[in-house]
């Protein structure tokens, strides 16, 4: 198998640093940066110091007795919901917020989605007394109108995006317009594996705290590795935080794009599965995109799951055939968060119900014995609501 | 001598489009106006989905064109026109997605044999840049790259090894626009990238008539590019074809003039 780096910034061929030349000056500075202080002692004490008792880690690795007897294998559910926040998010978010404070940043910038990384980001703003900005496509304030609450009771000022899609991808083009603009004083906080080098690698490094708890905690439970793990790919953070500790083990590894309603173009987020490379965002990396290389719309019914691109390294990672890459349609996901919820007592974020929903629909796979650990990303109750609306709609 | 070479005798004009704005037909009318008020050198962008460059002046360009059905070689397209009527060097600007889907090698051959004689990819920096720089010297075109404000005396170092033609310099923090002041950081920035660069140092981003453009090429730039006023006289006239081609036509010249005398 070759996921061989081959120069720094790249994954493979996937990575690089596509942006305009205002912003290089900014991600040399981080990369220095962030190799300078995730090496000191007094960066990783006080980083772990808020992972433990402000974040809420580690958090559970949870045998889920009734759907391993439904589903005929045995589930586990590594826990990311239970953290502060509601979400995998603040492993992230802390670490760069952090980061930002000890490069003397006055001022933090952040794109969201469905509003976890917004959240996640205004609560480490607060924390560490940084002013916190949040760009948000329209359609999403709509469709999260209680995180948008929530972002601005944190005390983080939230500019809603009115430009194209009015989504994650032009929430991101407004936060990348700010930052060229703002670079002297302001840190981007993306919020996933994405952009350019070093983000995809920084990120990976802060959530990969996910995969390292859960490699330990299957250990202790069951005395081996697991068959498998399963995660959600938008940009595909969470799931490079599962999936990186274990590229090197004989596990199956399966990202979970969004499938959305149907496989025609513009109806579906799943970049990997349909996509073809190309540049987004900074980074070289597979992208739906149209026949003149411009940028498609996409669907989901998860917010933080509507995003045209994913990041580098799970392009290498389809490349290499490393990682298996599956959609899960509106549909089946709709089910799953009821499936979980009732079967459970555990409400999933949607985005991490599409994991969820490929384990309910391929169960097969799996034999009795095998050990499958899915991670939920996020709980659901910012999806309470629209999901109660839905149910009103059929 | 080349036309980008020749261009620089005098300090240059140079004026931005969006190809396919308002539409394909009509921005052929504003490539000809942008040349007929005076420019030296013409740079046809191509509309893009996600220009995060660019101000919201361009980006309203970049929507009507695509919504106009632009493709990426509708600026060859209007390239060819102009070449009807005009040696004016043509320098084709664009995000580097577009050119990634069409290949390198394709693209670059598209952009020769059209007329064109350079091009900028604004969304890539020098170490990105070994296919471009490849591709363009298979097809004996210029590829132009942007300098900023917060590129290091190293980085324009390593950047003047790779540019030809002229390099651009971005005279402001932030996305494409105008803008009511030349900053100070911008008259230094010209200064110090004189003394790296051998070829032509032109200044772009935010500078909106003939006061500003003046002041640049007093502070020693061989050029400056004029893009978002052009954009915005297209939006203030959109319902008269011969209003656009007049309107830009007299702003290209009062700002020809100012840098002129």
């Amino acid at each position: 198998m070759s996921v061989d780096i081959v120069k720094p910034g790249r994954f493979g061929r996937f990575g690089g640093q596509f942006v305009p030349e205002t912003l290089m000056f900014a991600l040399n500075e981080l990369e220095y940066s962030y190799r300078k202080f995730s090496a000191d002692d007094r960066f990783k004490a006080e980083f772990n110091g808020y992972l433990r008792s402000y974040a809420g880690r580690e958090t559970p690795l949870t045998f889920c007795k009734n759907i391993s007897k439904d589903l005929g294998c045995r589930v586990y559910l590594k826990r990311e919901d239970l953290l502060h926040g509601g979400a995998h998010k603040i492993n992230n978010t802390l670490g760069q917020v952090l980061l930002a404070k000890y490069m003397g940043k006055e001022r933090i910038i952040a794109e969201t989605g469905a509003g976890q990384h917004g959240v996640a980001t205004a609560i480490a703003g607060a924390l560490l007394r940084i002013p916190v900005e949040i760009y948000m496509g329209e359609k999403d304030c709509e469709r999260q109108k209680l995180n948008v609450f929530r972002m601005e009771l944190l005390g983080a000022k939230v500019h809603p995006v009115g430009s194209g899609t009015k989504t994650l991808k032009d929430a991101t083009n407004e936060a990348m317009r700010d930052w060229v603009a703002s670079v002297m004083n302001t840190h981007y906080v993306i919020g996933s594996v994405v952009g350019p080098h070093p983000f995809p690698e920084m990120v990976r490094d802060f959530q990969s705290v996910i995969g390292n708890e859960t490699k330990r905690q299957v250990m202790q439970a069951e005395g081996r590795l697991p068959d498998a793990a399963v995660a959600c790919v938008g940009g595909g953070s969470n799931a490079i935080g599962m999936f990186h500790p274990f590229i090197s083990d004989p596990v199956r590894l399966i990202g979970v794009e969004a499938g959305g309603k149907g496989n025609t173009p513009g109806q579906h987020g799943a970049a990997l599965c349909k996509g073809e490379p190309g540049v987004l965002h900074g980074a070289l990396s597979y992208l739906l995109q149209d026949e003149n290389g411009q940028i498609s719309e996409t669907d989901s019914i998860s917010a933080g799951l509507d995003y045209p691109g994913v990041g580098p390294e799970h392009s290498m990672l389809k490349d290499a055939g490393r990682v298996d890459y599956r959609m899960a349609g509106d549909d089946n996901v709709l089910k799953a968060f009821a499936y979980l919820s009732k079967k459970e007592g555990i409400i999933p974020a949607l985005e991490s119900a599409h994991a969820v929903s490929y384990l309910m629909d391929n169960s097969s796979e799996f034999e009795k014995d095998d050990i499958v650990v899915v991670c939920l990303s996020g709980r659901g109750d910012k999806d309470v609501a629209r999901v109660a609306e839905l149910s009103e709609a059929i | 001598m080349g036309r980008i070479e020749k261009a620089f005798e005098k300090p240059a004009f140079i004026g931005y489009m969006v190809a396919g704005d308002p539409d394909i037909e009509r921005s052929k009318t504003v490539a000809s106006a942008i040349i007929g008020g005076g420019a030296d050198i013409i740079e046809i962008g191509i509309p893009f989905t996600d220009p995060v460059a660019d101000g919201p002046v361009i980006q309203r360009a970049d929507t009507r064109a695509l919504s106009a059905g632009a493709v990426p070689s509708s600026a060859f397209e209007i390239t060819r026109d102009i070449r009807r009527y005009s040696d004016v060097p043509v320098v084709i600007f664009t995000y580097i997605n577009p050119i990634i889907k069409a290949g390198f090698d394709s693209f670059y051959a598209g952009a020769k044999e059209s007329g064109a004689d350079a091009v900028l990819i604004v969304d890539m920096p020098f170490e990105e840049a070994d296919e471009a720089q490849a591709a363009a010297g298979k097809h004996g075109l210029d590829q132009i790259f942007l300098v900023s404000i917060t590129t290091s005396e190293e980085r324009m170092k390593k950047i003047a090894e790779k540019a030809s033609g002229f390099v651009y310099l971005i005279s402001a923090l932030g996305t494409t626009g105008q803008r009511d002041q030349i900053p100070q950081e911008a008259l230094e920035l010209v200064a110090k990238a004189k003394k790296i660069f051998d070829i032509p140092v032109v200044v772009g981003f935010g500078i909106s008539g003939p006061g500003n453009a003046r002041r640049l090429i007093d502070s020693g730039a061989d050029g400056v590019v004029v893009g978002s006023a052009i954009v915005s006289a297209i939006e203030d006239n959109m319902d008269s074809a011969e209003g656009i081609g007049d309107s830009i036509r007299k702003l290209v010249n009062e700002i020809k003039s100012g840098i002129d005398s």
